[in-house]
């Protein structure tokens, strides 16, 4: 016994160290985050790509960033926004000009100087060069820069789709998981009609059905990707609810809901976290074997899955397969590293193995 | 057990119900008309777009008469509690597209879609589960790096990309010519070749689908598994275990395998719909003609009778397979009580 009585002083330095200690989830889950390089790596890999997206506008353009033409100075990119945002106008002599063509005008591109949008009959499917990094495709138009706008289609409508996922899954799936009897009855009617529906199946009937958008697509998604959140979060409630903290936090009077998001989730979180983080992979993955196929996403706007298709159909264009394929396939694989990395870091079964 | 089996039937027919439902108006509620659709197909083979006002009121009359044939024109409940008691008698109706039964060109085309899967399934297992056993039990070795970082790689490897490639690199399309670019046969396939000649033609021609579809559902499967065994391996009572001098074979596959499969159980029911979703993208890229490819020639031709059999029908084959999968659950793990929560 003697080892467990301590000094006052002890007990209140414990009581300042308190504080500090929970405050910091996060800072702790970084810090041991942080430990992992393979998932560290994947986290700059999201971050990247993130920036890439952000900034496609600056990534990819036909306009210049600086231009100085008849004696003046603009700033055509940042002015492209202004004009977007109903802020200012494109001076007469800009108006639907080519920038490059401009006689005189000395100006600095961006290191893509083509929009996806950029069409050049003369140069239809040509390899990879000086010019064009990733070659371009059928209508002249340079793969990269579609490529990195690209990125702006497929990480929207991971995140989105997720978030309406991870909303619906685990309420529904706390609620079933906690309360049993006839509500984990009912909702479990829901679950099973949802997980015994062939989803891919019901996402080509019904982008196929409705005109082609992105927000319908991502809705979509969304409203047919939460069932495995839902069902994990389920069964890991049935599996806690019958622990003695559970019950011992009901004898003490907490309200259901307290105990259910504050008492058991944190619980059930780890492989809630995986299944979301598998989750913004895998709408990355849905959309792009939707626009593989050639629906849900409209036609006009060049993603990654739609110049995959193209690559099917056309031979002797090897470019138009690898790098947006590669990219598809770098995005999913870094959502799968920081989801990996975070479940070992948040699971607490799992502290100390590593 | 059989009271608990009976109580689940019984609770299926809602679900059925449920998924009907959702399918049959998600169908007939989205915008684009069949009668419509077919009548564009007939102009544009016969007069192309362009089309005079007198040839216009025939086209209308012969769109009210199909649609009257169909019975399209009634309205929408009546169509669904028509469609579900054709439905209880397992008569799916005529395609739209060419009046055909609709159960015959499933029945043509099912064994070619089962012959896929089930390979796929019986590759993800063999392989998965021994990968995953020794993942957790290595944990953190050199090997268990190597294969985790694979079965990453390989889950991440989006599948229309591996198709892609497959066509363009290895498919004859620009380099080399190892398997056939699509079809289950070679063109001059014929009954009378060696049996050995027709096994290795099969196969040749399998190859390729059978490994783009279980690629990553084997790596989630091995992931899956060295996950919730390291789980296992934590917990106290394999301590206990171990501390009473079982040897290590037996921790393993006794006690703690036993215990890491329940979430490979839930997963057998969800391999399922995916499957179904890899048929459809393999089977349009390698022209084979199994429910896939209908299904998706279907739904562009927005053929009504055969989406919602084909929807219908692998909903009740995936339902069936969950069914199993939760009989299997309480059979692996007492801790799951079915039924009431225990105050």
């Amino acid at each position: 016994m003697s080892a467990l009585q301590l000094s006052p002083a002890a007990v209140e330095e414990m009581a300042l160290a308190e504080p500090s200690a929970s405050e910091g989830l996060w800072d702790d889950v970084w810090k041991r985050f942080k430990r992992n390089p393979i998932a560290l790596t994947g986290f700059y890999a999201v971050c990247f790509l993130a920036f890439m997206a952000l900034f496609a506008d600056f990534l990819a353009n036909d306009k210049p960033y600086y231009l100085q033409y008849g004696g003046k100075t603009y700033f055509p990119i940042f002015r492209s926004y202004l004009v977007g945002a109903k802020l200012g106008q494109w001076p007469a002599e800009l108006l639907n000009v080519d920038y490059k063509k401009l006689e005189g005008a000395t100006a600095i591109f961006p290191p893509i100087p083509y929009r996806p949008s950029n069409i050049n009959l003369l140069e239809p499917l040509e390899p990879p060069s000086a010019k064009h990094w990733f070659g371009t495709d059928k209508l002249g138009r340079d793969v990269m820069a579609g490529m990195i706008h690209g990125s702006r289609i497929s990480l929207s409508i991971g995140f989105v789709a997720v978030g309406i996922a991870v909303v619906i899954g685990v309420v529904l799936g706390a609620i079933a998981g906690y309360f049993g009897s006839w509500v984990d009855l009912v909702i479990s009617r829901l679950f099973e009609v949802m997980l015994s529906i062939p989803t891919f199946f019901l996402l080509i009937t019904v982008a196929a059905l409705l005109p082609p958008s992105i927000f319908l697509t991502m809705a979509i998604i969304g409203m047919t990707g939460w069932v495995g959140i839902a069902r994990f979060t389920r069964n890991e409630f049935l599996r806690i609810r019958n622990q003695d903290y559970v019950t011992s936090a009901i004898a003490l009077g907490v309200t259901d809901r307290k105990v259910m998001f504050k008492h058991i989730l944190p619980n059930a979180l780890a492989p809630v976290i995986v299944s979301v983080v598998l989750g913004i992979a895998g709408a990355i993955l849905v959309e792009s074997s939707l626009s593989f196929l050639g629906i849900g996403v409209p036609a006009e706007l060049v993603t990654w899955g739609s110049i995959l298709h193209e690559a099917s159909t056309t031979t002797f264009a090897w470019w138009l397969a690898v790098f947006p394929g590669f990219a598809i396939f770098i995005t999913v694989l870094a959502y799968y590293l920081v989801g990996e990395g975070l479940r070992e870091v948040l699971d607490p079964r799992l502290r100390g193995l590593r | 057990m059989t009271g608990y089996l009976m109580q689940r039937l019984l609770l299926m027919i809602p679900t059925l119900i449920g998924i009907t439902l959702i399918g049959f108006f998600i169908m007939r509620l989205a915008p684009g008309d069949p009668a419509e659709l077919r009548a564009a197909g007939g102009l544009g083979a016969a007069a192309g777009a362009g089309i005079s006002v007198e040839k216009r009121g025939a086209v209308d009359e012969a769109m009210a008469q199909w649609r009257a044939q169909f019975g399209l024109d009634k309205p929408l409940h009546v169509q669904y509690l028509v469609w579900l008691k054709n439905l209880a008698t397992l008569n799916f109706g005529e395609s739209f597209k060419d009046s055909q039964s609709v159960w015959g060109k499933i029945a043509e085309r099912l064994p070619v879609t089962i012959k896929l899967n089930l390979w796929s399934i019986l590759v993800v297992y063999l392989v998965a589960i021994p990968l995953g056993i020794y993942s957790a039990t290595h944990p953190n070795s050199f090997s268990d790096q190597v294969t985790t970082l694979a079965a990453f790689i390989l889950f991440a490897v989006p599948l229309v990309w591996a198709a892609t490639m497959a066509l363009v690199f290895i498919c004859g399309g620009d380099f080399y010519y190892l398997f056939p670019p699509g079809g289950l046969e070679s063109l001059d396939y014929s009954e009378s070749w060696p049996l050995w000649q027709k096994f290795k033609d099969h196969a040749w021609h399998l190859f390729l689908p059978v490994v783009l579809l279980s690629y990553d559902g084997l790596a989630g499967m091995s992931r899956y598994m060295r996950s919730s065994m390291l789980e296992v391996l934590g917990q106290d009572y394999v301590q206990v275990a171990r501390a009473k001098g079982l040897p290590e074979k037996v921790v393993i596959l006794k006690h703690v395998l036993r215990n890491s499969l329940i979430p490979q159980v839930t997963i057998l029911a969800s391999i399922l719909p995916g499957l179904i979703g890899g048929s459809v993208i393999i089977e349009t890229i390698f022209s084979i003609p199994g429910l896939g490819q209908l299904g998706f020639e279907s739904v562009l031709a927005r053929d009504y009778p055969t989406v919602l059999a084909l929807f219908t029908a692998s909903a009740v084959l995936t339902l069936i397979g969950i069914l199993i999968s939760d009989l299997l659950l309480a059979a692996v793990d007492p801790r799951i009580v079915f039924g009431r929560r225990q105050q």
